[in-house]
């Protein structure tokens, strides 16, 4: 139900990259703020996707108003009235700052499904059977009821897997020299040599302290597998940052203390200089008229794509640590669920074709984000929180992915329409999934019985998520992938960062027309077999019939199977992404391509430079 | 000469040549007159049969005895020769030296070149003036064609035949001539079929600092508007570059005599600039660092996606001129052999879709590059990694293959070829077999003989098997008006040719087989199930007859 807070007429809606715009009315519900032009097309906008409003000043055309979103949506209003245009500048704000969970859109939304769907959709992905798949438990790893009730640490989630060897007294004792009481558990156990990818946050070591306990539980760890003499620690903070923690009580593992370790520090930097970081390239990219020259220099300055083949690299590190070495890796940060969360997961993806499926893809997501606790509710800013806390650190994750994805078209199953409808709804708060900081939390929001999971809508239109280029085998001639690490094979990720952007994608999608085709093809092959069916039925009733038995004569097109064989929609449309649109789309672009009303003077649209005369 | 003379050492045994991303092949290498030559005598094993004319330049290293020959080809890729012996390594590096240097036309291998295949249809016919014309004929009875320049007298860089207005006689054209850079005078290149409207080409005019006018070139132009329609001038210059133009003679058209017309400076840099640029970039593709910062700031201050912006941007403004302006165009730069042809045949990729068909482009660069008197010898003699100095090159062409390669990327469905035709072109006016590209104009190709003398490139790419391997499996004929975003965001650096050798294209190669098997068999499918239906139907109609009996 949409409660109606206030609708404003006469709003015209700017295009972001020309001068082009559309007029209509402007309505505010109590959920979404929807703009429907005269031809009825409408934009509508999820309040929690809206990251800041602005007002500018007063022009002659009228009041403009500019709506920032998490999605790198940016829409520039201009409301005739200033009455009006102060209204829904001041309603937004009201609406835009939840400050408890129980106002956000999951708890609300209600896409029409039976109850028994709904707790299905809730059972889809099950943890304990995905460590199950790799192997664990087995002769060397245990599942442990430590935090059965929280107790030992309220971030991690109740079943954590540890080495057999590693006791209740050297658990505790490890999670009181550990960050937020995280200490080293398994999250990756790569069974072909027994190597395990741990994960924790950072020692509460200082200067000098030692804690005897941690100490064990790394030898543990170690002992754990016959492959390699020693652990691999990765600090996947740069040096000096590490160094700085130290002061704080904090720090990294002395070397000197830990028999049997080899410690890296890997250089990501911290949520901060993410934020920031990702900042700055929205205003590069956000700026009109902009010239190779600043979009390159841009990109070079704001370091965004230097801090994500940090990410990578430290994931290829990992995973030729263990896949080659066969060596069990500890990785952490300071509090192990930004950082950490992004190598665990990338390195696991590398290693194991399974995450390379979209099913296997939500258990990584499950795991390593969710249930490892990495702090959604702040660093998407679910509820009116601190700016500081604030950071992209899923969405660098999720532009990693598509990084590899571009690197080996054929490995994975999803495109990156499953990585931006993921975005999308991290933002949204549409699902319970990515509400809340951790599973304590979320079980106390009984999100499982109050929300819908996204996991299960995303599977039920998987088809439109699927990577037509996809090939099953590419795994076992591929299992472990190795990227290249030369820079020229990162790039700006247009799709996602303009997906709203349409004048600057492709007009036509290869992608779409494939997955298309691949579609029908299953169909046609359907349609195949029913027509062969039809004519034996057909041939074989001639026969009857001279012999004066008369049967009934099946219909063709009777079949269900048989009526399918129509072209499928082409219109496939994946919200929030950027697959490009209908054929006639590119008329209508002619239709605002420099159409102006003096024909002396040519203007060029779509970034297309000015003309100087 | 003879080329044995240059051959110091014709065979080499034990050669290790090693290439990026392949294994490493042991065996012999031979020397010939036009090629390096390394055979493993083992059946399965490729081999490599390069043109010494693919060779940009070399380098030689020395560890004992063994010696090293770093090949660097003009397609960009770079091998690596181990090749035991001192003095045979010298003496192939200097056999390779020379012969990759020859400047004498009368040697270059498209005059040896035999075809190992059976040619269908001489490309040297394919394409001829007379016959572009008939269908310009078809469409409008205001132009000619006009042979005022049959023995090149005229300009020398045009071809015997060129389309005119009507209105015009050949004196005025001389006179014209005269007027412009080159005696390029301005002539027709594009008709839009739309809505009548052209798109001519010229020199600059030498209206020098004094201002000279010439009343025929006037005459000329104008003849090209309709009543009471203007038009425009795109100078593909500066304006500040334009100006500086009148000291050396050359000039653009002033408002006062040509009120008809409204003139456009854009930016397209010199030929010169555009080689540096591609220097530039060429070292930043090849740059090992794993430096995101340095990789950023090379490929920007290579400057190479400015120059693809700016001349797509060009082009644009020309299309938009004549489609959605309504108004005939006419474009020039200083000689109107580069820039010009980079924006008038970019704009008829956009407006006209014949232009994105395979036999249609072909047209293309033979109408607006090769006739057209693009200096392809001069322009392409050397490549990114040559040491010697550079006289005329410049990647002109190779700027304009970008900028198609751009428009394709943005609309995957409207060409009829794929990417592998334009890498196939840049590839062969930098070394072929064939002569087309040879030379730098039609008089120089007509007085070498070449449509005798040698295979034009057009007679391989029209075989059957070819135009299917050239051919883009999505292609669906698109009867619009194609424009393409020149955002820097929209704009990508062109791996299958800069990153080519850079990386292993194998993932990217078995993605691109998947996707053509996934669309063939979707026709096959589809042809299956037609045929079905007809039996079906036949089926049924034999039924329906058994039962009347």
């Amino acid at each position: 139900v949409l409660h109606l807070v206030t609708t404003v007429e006469q709003v015209r809606l700017l295009e972001r990259f020309s001068n082009k715009s559309t007029s209509g009315t402007l309505h505010l519900t109590a959920t979404h703020l929807i703009f429907v032009e005269s031809n009825n097309a409408a934009t509508t906008i999820l309040h929690h996707h809206i990251a800041s409003v602005e007002k500018l000043s007063l022009t002659t055309s009228g009041c403009p108003l500019v709506i920032q979103c998490r999605n790198f949506r940016v829409v520039h209003f201009v409301v005739q009235r200033e009455r009006d245009c102060h209204d829904i500048y001041s309603s937004l704000l009201r609406l835009l700052r939840p400050v408890s969970y129980d106002e956000l859109y999951a708890f609300s939304y209600n896409p029409k499904q039976n109850e028994q769907q709904r707790e299905e959709g809730w059972q889809l992905i099950d943890l304990g059977a995905e460590f199950e798949r790799m192997g664990v438990p087995c002769d060397r790893w245990q599942l442990t009821d430590v935090n059965r009730d929280y107790k030992i640490c309220e971030t991690y989630p109740r079943d954590l897997y540890v080495p057999i060897t590693a006791s209740k007294p050297i658990i505790v004792g490890s999670s009181k020299f550990r960050s937020k009481g995280r200490f080293p558990v398994l999250t990756y156990f790569y069974q072909e040599k027994k190597a395990a990818v741990c994960r924790c946050s950072q020692p509460l070591s200082g200067f000098s302290a030692r804690c005897l306990e941690d100490e064990s539980m790394l030898q543990a760890i170690s002992k754990a597998n016959h492959n390699s003499r020693f652990v691999y620690v990765m600090d996947t903070r740069p040096k000096l940052n590490a160094m700085a923690n130290r002061a704080a009580g904090k720090g990294y593992e002395n070397e000197d203390n830990y028999s049997n370790i080899r410690f890296q520090f890997v250089g990501i930097e911290n949520i901060h200089v993410m934020r920031t970081s990702l900042q700055k390239l929205l205003e590069v990219v956000g700026s009109r008229f902009l010239s190779v020259n600043d979009y390159l220099l841009g990109l070079e300055s704001c370091g965004w794509l230097r801090h994500v083949k940090a990410v990578v690299d430290a994931a290829i590190f990992l995973t030729k640590a263990v896949t080659v070495e066969g060596a069990s890796v500890l990785v952490h940060c300071s509090d192990g669920w930004d950082r950490t969360a992004q190598v665990c997961s990338l390195g696991a993806l590398l290693m194991d074709p399974y995450y390379r499926t979209i099913k296997g893809f939500m258990v990584l997501i499950e795991k390593d984000w969710i249930s490892f606790g990495h702090k959604f509710a702040d660093r998407c800013d679910q509820l009116d929180g601190d700016p500081k806390e604030v950071s992209p650190v899923f969405t660098q994750f999720l532009e990693c992915v598509w990084q590899l994805t571009e690197q080996f078209p054929q490995a994975f199953e999803f495109s990156e329409w499953l990585l931006l409808q993921i975005h999308e709804h991290v933002h949204s708060c549409q699902y319970g999934n990515f509400l809340a900081n951790n599973q304590r939390l979320r079980e106390e929001l009984q999100l499982g019985d109050r929300t819908h999971s996204l996991w299960a809508f995303l599977l039920r239109e998987q088809q439109n998520y699927l990577n037509p280029a996809y090939c099953p085998t590419y795994a076992d001639a591929h299992p472990v992938l190795e990227p290249s690490t030369l820079p020229c094979h990162f790039k700006f990720w247009r799709n996602m960062y303009h997906q709203f952007d349409r004048s600057m994608h492709p007009r036509q999608s290869v992608l779409k027309n494939v997955l298309t085709l691949k579609e029908s093809n299953c169909q046609l092959e359907d349609t195949i077999k029913d027509l062969e069916t039809v004519s034996t039925c057909i041939k074989s009733n001639q026969i009857l019939f001279k012999h004066g038995i008369s049967p009934p004569t099946p219909d063709p097109q009777a079949s269900p199977r048989a009526q399918r064989i129509l072209p499928t929609d082409t219109e496939r449309t994946v919200e929030g992404s950027s697959g490009t649109e209908r054929k006639e789309s590119y008329s209508d672009l002619q239709e605002t391509y420099g159409a102006k009303a003096e024909p002396a003077v040519v203007s060029l649209e779509f970034g297309v430079a000015r003309m100087t005369c | 000469m003879e080329f044995a003379e240059l051959i110091k050492t014709p065979r080499v045994d034990g050669v290790v040549l090693r290439r990026p991303f392949l294994p490493t092949v042991e065996g012999t290498l031979c020397l010939t007159g036009h090629h390096l030559i390394l055979s493993s005598r083992q059946d399965n094993t490729e081999e490599l049969w390069l043109l010494h004319a693919n060779i940009d330049a070399i380098e030689k290293r020395f560890v004992g005895s063994l010696g090293t020959i770093i090949v660097k080809c003009k397609d960009l890729r770079v091998i690596q020769l181990d090749i035991p012996g001192m003095e045979e390594c010298l003496n192939i590096a200097s056999s390779i030296e020379v012969l990759s240097t020859l400047d004498s036309v009368s040697l270059m291998y498209p005059l040896f070149y035999r075809p190992m295949f059976q040619v269908i249809e001489d490309g040297w016919k394919s394409f001829l003036p007379e016959d572009a014309f008939k269908d310009l004929e078809s469409m409008t009875e205001e132009w000619r064609l006009s042979d005022v320049n049959k023995d090149y007298s005229v300009c020398s860089s045009y071809p015997p035949l060129v389309a005119v207005p009507k209105d015009v006689d050949d004196d005025t054209l001389r006179k014209a001539a005269a007027f412009r850079h080159g005696g390029r005078f301005p002539v027709l290149s594009y008709y839009h079929k739309k809505n009548g409207m052209v798109m001519m080409r010229s020199g600059q005019p030498l209206t020098g600092t004094n201002g000279r006018r010439c009343k025929e070139d006037e005459k000329l132009i104008n003849a090209t508007l309709r009543a009471g329609k203007r038009g425009y001038i795109i100078d593909t210059r500066t304006v500040s570059v334009a100006q500086q133009a009148k000291a050396r003679g050359g000039g653009f058209e002033s408002e006062a005599n040509y009120p008809q017309w409204r003139r456009i400076h854009k930016a397209i840099e010199r030929s010169s600039i555009l080689q540096e640029s591609l220097i530039k970039l060429v070292e930043a593709c090849n740059d090992q660092s794993h430096s995101m910062d340095r990789w950023l700031s090379k490929l920007e201050a290579s400057n190479w996606q400015t120059h693809v912006k700016e001349i797509l941007t060009s082009a644009c403004l020309a299309a938009q001129c004549i489609d959605r302006e309504g108004a005939s165009v006419l474009v020039h730069g200083t000689e109107g052999t580069d820039s010009t042809l980079q924006v008038t045949s970019l704009a008829q990729i956009i407006l006209d879709p014949a232009c994105r068909t395979i036999q249609g482009f072909q047209a293309l660069v033979e109408r607006e590059w090769l006739q057209a008197g693009h200096p392809f010898q001069q322009r392409c003699s050397q490549s990114a990694y040559s040491n010697s100095k550079p006289r005329c090159e410049a990647p002109v062409f190779l700027l304009f293959l970008d900028c198609v390669w751009q428009i394709l990327r943005q609309f995957p469905c409207s060409f009829q070829f794929s990417q592998h035709f334009l890498v196939l072109l840049f590839e062969h006016t930098y070394a072929s077999q064939f002569g087309t590209f040879m030379g730098n104009s039609a008089s120089e190709r007509s007085k070498l003989n070449l449509s005798q003398k040698t295979v034009s490139l057009w007679s391989w790419v029209n075989r059957p098997q070819e135009v299917e391997r050239l051919s883009n499996p999505l292609y669906e004929a698109n009867c619009l008006v194609i424009w393409p975003s020149v955002a820097p965001q929209s704009l990508l650096l062109w791996e299958g040719v800069f990153l080519r050798w850079k990386r292993s294209s194998r993932c990217l190669d078995e993605a691109y087989d998947e996707m053509v098997h996934i669309i063939q068999y979707n026709k096959e499918l589809q042809n299956k199930v037609n045929n079905l239906r007809r039996q079906l139907a036949q089926l049924e109609t034999e039924e329906a007859g058994e039962k009347e009996d």
